[in-house]
């Protein structure tokens, strides 16, 4: 793929990649430009008159606690991609050392941390969030920081598996030996010729590790374990559930974060079948 | 048939692993916290009730002894252990006395019934649909449902919840809003006209877990009917002249099932973490909503008592299809892989 | 003399692909007479796998069977409709696949698979006819009658060719095709199942084409060769006169390639590589890699001609 063209020409070919990454674009830029267009303060409570209607002042409409929601929606986006990337790339991170170290060079460690892997696996990881997130103090004070923290306690276990996966079957391929038998060492190997070749895989786990952050962190903030004061999604959800806006026919309150919240999973759901495609490619053009 | 002491004593070692290590997480992770739900618990029912806080250290300190928390940690670590394996799982802080296996109890049968139907409903359901997708061979008049299940199954279960409650409780009044049943109703399981206000009262929460999982299983059948459909054995049974009818059914059906069936068994941990938030959703009364409320209250003795006890209960229904699938595919050894 | 059991006419099957149309087989014809065993040799892309294929009537898309003839005892297998292929199939038409290693269903046991054919086709077994039928099935390969009970996982390489040679075998069709039966096994492994295929032949009477590109092989088994390359049909005779006096200088290359015990010296290969099915060359296919090519060989497609009895060649050499 030569290029920033070469690379517009191959979404053609693959569209739900194409669509995903559009979609994903369309939200980051709606978190980060979109807040020049409001002003942040208004997300918070108390900011303005209760229970608006949508309207030209309050395109969004306004909350039970005087939130702008158009505010909200803008910085709430922002605050849980964040999360969810906090949770992603520390998963990916620690998922790749341990991939590839568990995967290339296998023996005691290997055995150790794959053990450790499955039980993880059995056990639901949203389950274990909740112990951990009731279990911190002033669970209602957590910052963004934290929260994706705590996400990424076991944001980095799927990743882990399926690079050791992809590891292994790697490892034993041609070129790989050739590199061996050239006297590259075993880091050398990892970095210079495992690495390169996995990349869409990463990219699949990365997708994968934020998409589960996001999720996660949807799931906690709607119990109500999440800082009370901040705009996140999750606490949307939370707010308009404790303040029951469905008997009072608050149509916005509801539709909008179920809109943004259903757009970026089809985002992420686009990406993930787009790379998939790209590393695994099911149809081969050439003859 | 030959007993494959190996391969049982194997999963039942590392089910033995799951559930010492959920158990001791369990264990670990309120001993790790500077919070002290005890004096919490305390100070806010001496608050609510306007007492004065006299004296109030010494009922910490004897509440505490009742909980057993002034002994070693390692004393309590093994009492806990044993009380755990008689599924003693101690007393909910904020409804003392009542245990916290009751609660479970109370609650668990609400949950079973509302998940399980959905669940086996959406397997089923979007299992056939994958299956006819995915064969060429096949009309092709479900193609078009491949792409909104797709999307559905990307959004979460309880997101979906909204919408639905939204639309179709609130709006078109189709059906009731919240709970397990009508306020209004005796329980009485002997009668017809309670028993549909139940399934009335189940068809949102189960709608909603239905619609985002069919299209997942559709699309793992998708995907494995494509690739079965390339395997030789497909292309010999097509050269022996046999009838469409027999090579799905014999020959693809039969090698894809079993995948797709142990697929669900890896699932149940996310399907039940996903019922957990859709109970909250609409308050119906199982244990999600019990545990949403216990976050809530920050009753810790059930909030944990829920989550162990799930955590074991995934593990075992993960074990026993572990156990049944050498039985169901021949190809399974016991020896090999474990 | 009667007339032939098998006659392609003017066969074309293309795959139809977003560069153009790759032409797999283009304009082959021969015909072969009932009870012979012929060959069909030609290296990898020379278009003898999709052969088969075609006239199973299993090409699936973008390929296509463009035009042509297959008449088999009689009927034109190409304007049959779906179901009558279907009911053709095993009764009359059957195959014997490339490498077994995948070619059984790996959650039936072989019992049901050996009968499940011969069912669909209608044949009507009450229990103990099905018991019996699965023993001499798998006697006439030389298995036990206990192998009815496995499964095809539990079976060696040989033991599950031989299983589909009883699956083909199991309505005794005119014709079998053997797509590169042996390819697969070890040279022990070969002989047998090949004297267990060549027995049954035998045993029936059935016509046998066994398609491969190990020319030794053929030499050993089948009394007629077809030699195929780039999708074209360049040679066909009785193997012994091609071996003895091949006319096809492609053929002549492939007889030569084969190592002798005597001759220690260098391999010799065929230089050059296969050309692409897409754009193939003009005029003659072969050209491009013919020691004896000259100018008219680029210009005019040779006519697969009968230049002795029995002996067609497409070569200006024989038929200019």
């Amino acid at each position: 793929m030569r290029g920033l063209g070469g690379f517009i020409n191959y979404l053609r070919r693959n569209p739900a990649l194409g669509i995903g990454l559009g979609i994903l674009l369309f939200l980051m830029l709606f978190s980060t430009v979109g807040e020049m267009f409001i002003d942040p303060d208004d997300a918070y409570a108390l900011s303005t008159p209760i229970n608006e209607v949508p309207s030209a002042e309050y395109p969004f409409g306004t909350d039970s606690q005087g939130r702008d929601l158009l505010a909200s929606m803008v910085v709430g986006t922002r605050m849980t991609m964040t999360i969810g990337m906090i949770a992603g790339v520390i998963g990916l991170g620690v998922g790749t050392v341990l991939g590839f170290m568990t995967g290339y060079f296998g023996g005691l460690i290997d055995t150790v941390i794959k053990f450790i892997v499955d039980v993880l696996m059995t056990i639901p990881s949203f389950l274990l969030l909740i112990m951990i997130a009731s279990s911190v103090p002033d669970p209602d004070q957590m910052s963004i920081v934290q929260m994706g923290l705590i996400l990424s306690i076991v944001s980095w276990v799927r990743p882990t598996r399926a690079i050791r996966a992809q590891v292994l079957t790697m490892r034993e391929r041609a070129f790989v030996m050739m590199a061996k038998l050239s006297g590259m060492s075993g880091m050398e190997i990892i970095i210079k010729e495992l690495m390169p070749n996995l990349m869409p895989y990463l990219a699949i786990s990365l997708a994968g590790a934020v998409n589960g952050g996001v999720l996660g962190s949807l799931g906690l903030q709607t119990l109500g374990l999440g800082n009370l004061r901040e705009p996140t999604l999750g606490m949307t959800i939370y707010w308009l559930r404790y303040y029951n806006a469905f008997l009072r026919g608050m149509w916005w309150w509801i539709l909008e974060p179920v809109f943004i919240i259903a757009l970026a999973f089809i985002g992420f759901l686009l990406v993930s079948i787009g790379l998939d495609e790209f590393a695994n490619p099911r149809t081969r053009r050439t003859v | 048939m030959r007993i494959p002491i190996g391969y049982i004593l194997r999963r039942m070692g590392f089910l033995v692993a799951v559930l010492w290590t959920a158990a001791t997480i369990n264990f670990l992770i309120p001993k790790l916290t500077p919070r002290d739900p005890v004096a919490e618990w305390v100070t806010q029912k001496i608050a609510s009730a306007g007492a004065s806080s006299v004296g109030m250290d010494e009922q910490i300190a004897s509440l505490k002894a009742l909980y057993g928390l002034d002994k070693p940690l390692w004393q309590q670590y093994l009492t806990y252990i044993y009380n755990t394996v008689q599924f003693n799982l101690s007393f909910s802080i904020q409804n003392y006395p009542k245990p916290v296996i009751e609660i479970i109890q109370e609650t668990i049968w609400w949950t079973l019934g509302f998940v399980g139907t959905a669940t086996i409903l959406a397997f089923v359901i979007g299992t056939v649909i994958g299956a006819l997708v995915g064969w060429s061979r096949a009309p092709k008049f479900l193609q078009f449902l491949m792409p909104p299940l797709t999307m559905f199954s990307a959004v979460p279960a309880f997101i979906l919840s909204l919408i639905l409650i939204y639309y179709l409780a609130f709006k078109a009044q189709l059906f009731p809003l919240r709970g397990g049943y009508s306020r209004t109703l005796l329980v009485d399981w002997h009668s017809l006209d309670f028993i549909w206000d139940v399934v009335h009262h189940a068809m949102l929460p189960a709608l909603s877990l239905l619609l985002v999982s069919i299209g997942g299983w559709a699309l793992s059948m998708r995907a494995m009917m494509v690739t079965v459909e390339g395997a030789d054995y497909i292309t010999f049974a097509e050269a022996k002249g046999l009838k469409g009818a027999t090579i799905f059914f014999r020959y693809a059906l039969r090698n894809t099932l079993l995948p797709q069936v142990t697929s669900l068994a890896m699932q149940l941990g996310f399907i039940v973490s996903g019922a957990t938030l859709v109970e909250t959703m609409f308050g119906y009364p199982g244990i999600g909503t019990r545990l949403g409320g216990a976050i809530a209250s920050f009753d810790y003795n059930v909030i944990y008592g829920i989550i162990f006890f799930l955590v074991v209960g995934i593990a075992l229904a993960t074990f026993i299809v572990d156990l049944m699938y050498p039985i169901l595919d021949p190809r399974i050894s016991y020896s090999g892989g474990g | 003399m009667s007339a032939p059991l098998l006659q392609v006419k003017d066969l074309k099957v293309y795959y139809h692909v977003e560069a153009g149309a790759v032409k797999a087989v283009d304009n082959v014809s021969f015909s072969m007479d009932a009870g012979v065993k012929m060959g069909l040799v030609g290296e990898s892309g020379s278009g003898k796998s999709t052969m088969a294929l075609a006239m199973m009537r299993m090409i699936k898309l973008p390929g296509k069977i463009e035009s042509g003839q297959m008449i088999l005892d009689g009927t034109d297998l190409v304007g049959l409709t779906d179901e009558e292929m279907r009911q053709t199939r095993l009764r009359k038409l059957a195959m014997i696949p490339q490498g077994a290693m995948n070619s059984l269903n790996p959650v039936m046991r072989i019992d049901r698979q050996l009968l499940d054919g011969p069912l669909d086709h209608g044949v009507i077994m009450s229990k103990e006819e099905r018991t019996a039928r699965i023993a001499e099935l798998l006697d006439m390969v030389d298995l036990a009658p206990k192998v009815g009970k496995m499964y095809a996982h539990e079976l060696s390489g040989g033991m599950k060719q031989r299983v589909t040679v009883a699956q083909s075998i199991s309505m005794e069709p005119d014709l079998i095709i053997a797509d590169e039966p042996t390819s697969a096994l070890d040279v022990v492994i070969q002989r047998q199942v090949m004297a267990t295929i060549n027995r049954l032949l035998e045993e029936f009477g059935l016509s046998l084409i066994l398609i491969g590109h190990d020319m030794g092989l053929m030499a050993q088994s089948v009394e007629r060769l077809a030699v195929m390359y780039a999708g074209k049909m360049m040679e066909i005779g009785k193997t012994r006169e091609m071996f003895r006096n091949p006319l096809h200088p492609y053929t002549q290359m492939l007889i030569e390639s084969l190592p002798v015990l005597e001759n220690k010296g260098k391999f010799q290969g065929i230089p050059g590589i296969t050309p692409s099915l897409l754009n193939p060359p003009s005029g003659c296919v072969f050209h491009t890699r013919c020691p004896k090519a000259w100018d008219l060989c680029s210009e005019k497609t040779p006519q697969f001609t009968e230049v002795q009895s029995g002996r067609w060649v497409a070569c200006h050499l024989h038929t200019a």
